[in-house]
């Protein structure tokens, strides 16, 4: 096998990538015969997978069907969500106050104030409105809703005023557009219009009922002749996060938001019938208190409700045991160190030995040594991270579904993008690695440097970071490229803690991946002009 | 006459030789006055920018432990001193030394414990100054961010029992980290390897326990890893700690002992 290090170079090729050949070929013969790297590899990979199983194996899900029943586990504790036309997991549950629009026309309101109570211990007993804090939770909602149905999970297109994110105009739980600012009080109210015209649903707000602005236009493919349309009103969990070293606690409870509605005006074909109160999407899978009434007054209608209509969460305020699909990725942390530890040492052993003469002297250019190192490296640790991460979503996922736990769904495409980023991840990370082996030609150093650098930001923001500090942590430190393992996105209009450990990061997963990247080019870069400067 | 064959030294002999040899080989290369000297910086820096980046408005009811916020630096210098300790042994094997070493003093479980002593020592009078830099940027940036003793918030002066415990204790804990990571250096004689199991022993736990749902293997990661050792810097909500301060700290020393015994045995019956 070694006969390719000192063959002559084969004419057809051009020399110098004929020579880059030779230096991939010999690194690759250094690797895979030096055994205790072969080894590490595959404990990396054993040690990932086995620890993602017991993650995942191990949620701990306990659920009573009735207060004061059993306590039951597994499967039998499964909530059971709504799905939103894109195929996201959605909460969907507000009263509505609601009439049949037949073919198009448009609503027109005033929302006059804006109330709200909340919980923050969480217990309601029988009536959960009793013992409420009065005030408005960020995201209570309320104002007119198009929908294609009252079925929860329907195509929907809205425009609101927020308890403290203004006005906005929301459709198909995931899209936000943002309006006028400020809270609809007495002294300024708000005015709210919707558009339906074929599948196209446009939305209008106004701070004096003559100037209006457009919020935003959406079209809902396949929307039906006769839409629901009307007022609504809901409010979600309010939740108060405390981060401690080493664990968070949450506490909040359900929170109810009451709207006064004026000056409304339709146009199309309405019937002359009043407005109908709807309890939309109650039960188990609603955050909401189930207490709503509409209540019609000459001139005004009044309407309060609880719940949410945004896409589901996991963290605080999530509904029931929601998880993620990357959740069995869990011990990718443990196996990176023994990649970063194999990748960082792949470098530095060859200046133990003085090896490292005999490779600069076969290969004279430095660069193209650094070059082949790192591809090597790169490939072994992509191919790694490949099995591993295949093998712990294979294995892990159907544990987590028997504890009971609900598993968000997400696009194929995504989950491809999870396993595969997961590989290029360890890849880029084991890249840098020997990167910062190179710069620091000292194996203690070298593994040190690199595991400071990558698993101590991500320890650090989980565990004793005040939240705003660890998503900064987050965004700047390699550790950003973590974000590529997020399945379900963070949206802004639900307020939730960005939490690594929910599976939320404050950077989107390519973003993140790109800072990882960039890292590893910074150390390249920096290993590549070292190598060419200092004497070996 | 007693025949020099029969003359039974007492198991100490030629310690205080062995602990000077050990004390020479640290401090004539310029590698660990450098690391002892970014053990003091990097913790201080750490802690620094941990209080900087940290406020608690008048408004709001903040659950931090300030002190324990302070100490943030320990979880960046413990890899420094891990480090530092893991050379100290490796050191000797990738440079041959250890022969000569071995040669010069036989008895390799004094080698061991001289080498543990001296390293231990330093890294107890860096940790030492490490903490109080901390402590000292603590008492300087916190209050002007909203964590006032009026407040509830511990206060920075060691006469405070809760703040002096934290401080012996963080010295202590990278004291301990040291031997721990020398353990493992000497049971696994390459550096590369034996800082990736130490730092691996340090940080995986708190990471996987971020992720881990269930509550049994929660508190018994938390109890019974080497993470238990930083319970000692709580100042606050002691009552509600998975494990009491100093009993953490003991879980750690249990952990450095473990450490130091298997390396000790490997010393003793493995050729160098």
């Amino acid at each position: 096998m070694s006969s390719g290090l000192i063959a002559p170079r084969r004419p057809g090729l051009r020399p110098d990538r004929a020579s880059f050949a030779q230096a991939l070929r010999a690194e690759w013969v250094k690797f895979r015969t030096v055994r205790g790297w072969v080894i590490a590899m595959i404990v990396a990979a054993l040690i990932t997978v086995f620890l993602g199983i017991f993650a995942a194996g191990n949620l701990s899900i306990g659920c009573q069907s009735r207060p004061n029943g059993p306590v039951l586990t597994g499967r039998a504790c499964t909530p059971h969500f709504p799905i939103g036309p894109d195929g996201e997991a959605v909460v969907d549950s507000y009263y509505f106050a609601h009439q049949t629009l037949t073919g198009n026309g448009s609503i027109t309101v005033r929302v006059a104030s804006l109330t709200g109570l909340y919980s923050s211990n969480g217990k309601g007993g029988q009536n959960p409105l009793a013992g409420m804090t009065k005030g408005l939770v960020p995201w209570a909602k309320a104002g007119i809703i198009v929908t294609d149905g009252m079925r929860p999970g329907s195509a929907y297109a809205a425009v609101m005023v927020t308890g403290a994110h203004g006005v906005r105009m929301q459709d198909n739980y995931v899209h936000d557009t943002a309006g006028l600012t400020g809270q609809a009080t007495a002294t300024s109210p708000r005015w709210l219009r919707l558009i339906r015209s074929g599948d196209t649903i446009t939305g209008y707000d106004s701070a004096d009922g003559s100037h209006w602005s457009l919020v935003g236009s959406t079209v809902l493919t396949g929307l039906r002749h006769s839409v629901q349309a009307g007022l609504f009103v809901t409010s979600p969990i309010y939740t108060v996060t405390a981060q401690s070293f080493g664990s968070s606690t949450t506490h909040g409870g359900p929170s109810q938001a009451t709207a006064a509605f004026d000056d409304i005006s339709r146009r199309g074909t309405w019937p002359a019938k009043a407005w109908i109160g709807t309890e939309v999407g109650t039960g188990a899978a609603s955050p909401g208190t189930g207490i709503g009434y509409v209540r019609v007054t000459p001139g005004a209608v009044t309407v309060s409700g609880s719940g949410d209509i945004a896409p589901l969460a996991t963290g605080p305020g999530a509904s029931g045991p929601v998880s993620v699909f990357e959740q069995p990725l869990t011990g990718l942390f443990a196996g990176l160190i023994a990649i970063v530890v194999v990748a960082a040492m792949f470098f530095t052993v060859e200046y133990r030995r003085g090896l490292i003469r005999t490779t600069l002297a076969a290969s004279p250019r430095r660069g193209r040594v650094l070059a082949a190192k790192a591809t090597v490296v790169g490939a072994v640790a992509f191919v790694v991270g490949l099995v591993a991460s295949v093998l712990a979503i294979t294995l892990g996922l159907p544990r987590q579904r028997n504890q009971g736990s609900y598993v968000l769904p997400a696009s194929m495409l995504t989950e491809l993008r999870v396993i595969v980023g997961t590989a290029a991840l360890v890849a880029i990370t084991a890249v840098m690695a020997v990167a910062i082996g190179a710069i620091l030609r000292r194996s203690a150093a070298a593994v040190t440097a690199a595991i400071v650098v990558i698993v101590l930001p991500f320890l650090l923001a989980v565990t004793v970071l005040p939240v705003s500090v660890a998503a900064w942590v987050l965004r700047l430190t390699p550790a950003a490229g973590f974000a590529i393992e997020q399945s379900i996105p963070h949206y802004p209009q639900v307020s939730s803690v960005i939490s690594p450990a929910d599976g939320s990061y404050p950077l989107p997963p390519w973003g993140g991946f790109a800072v990882l990247c960039a890292w590893a080019v910074v150390a390249l870069a920096g290993a590549y002009v070292l190598l060419r400067r200092r004497d070996a | 006459m007693i025949s020099a064959t029969h003359v039974r030294y007492p198991i100490w002999a030629g310690s205080r030789g062995v602990l000077r040899a050990e004390w020479t080989k640290l401090s004539t290369v310029s590698g660990p006055a450098w690391l002892l000297a970014a053990v003091v910086a990097v913790t201080g820096a750490v802690s620094a920018a941990a209080d900087a980046a940290t406020r608690c408005p008048a408004n709001l009811t903040c659950s931090v432990d300030a002190v324990k916020l302070s100490l943030t630096g320990i979880q960046v210098g413990q890899a420094i001193v891990a480090m530092l300790a893991v050379l100290a042994v490796c050191n000797e094997y990738s440079t041959g030394m250890i022969r000569v070493t071995l040669a010069a003093m036989p008895r390799r479980l004094i080698v061991l414990s001289a080498k543990a002593s001296v390293v231990t020592g330093l890294v107890v009078v860096a940790g030492a100054f490490a903490v109080l830099g901390s402590l000292v940027s603590g008492a300087l940036i916190l209050p002007g961010h909203g964590f006032t003793a009026a407040r509830g918030f511990g206060e920075f002066t060691l006469t405070y029992g809760p703040t002096l415990r934290a401080a012996v204790g963080s010295v202590l804990y990278l004291g301990l980290i040291a031997v721990l990571s020398l353990g493992v250096a000497a049971m696994l004689r390459d550096s590369g390897v034996s800082i990736g199991l130490t730092l691996g022993l340090l940080y995986l736990f708190p990471v996987f326990n971020a992720f881990i749902g269930n509550q049994t293997w929660h508190s018994r990661i938390e109890r019974y890893t080497p993470m238990a050792g930083l319970n000692v810097q709580a100042t606050t909500g002691v009552r509600s700690l998975p494990i009491g301060p100093w009993e953490g700290l003991g879980v750690l020393a249990i952990w450095a002992a473990a450490a130091v015994l298997a390396g000790g045995m490997f010393l003793r019956f493995r050729d160098a």
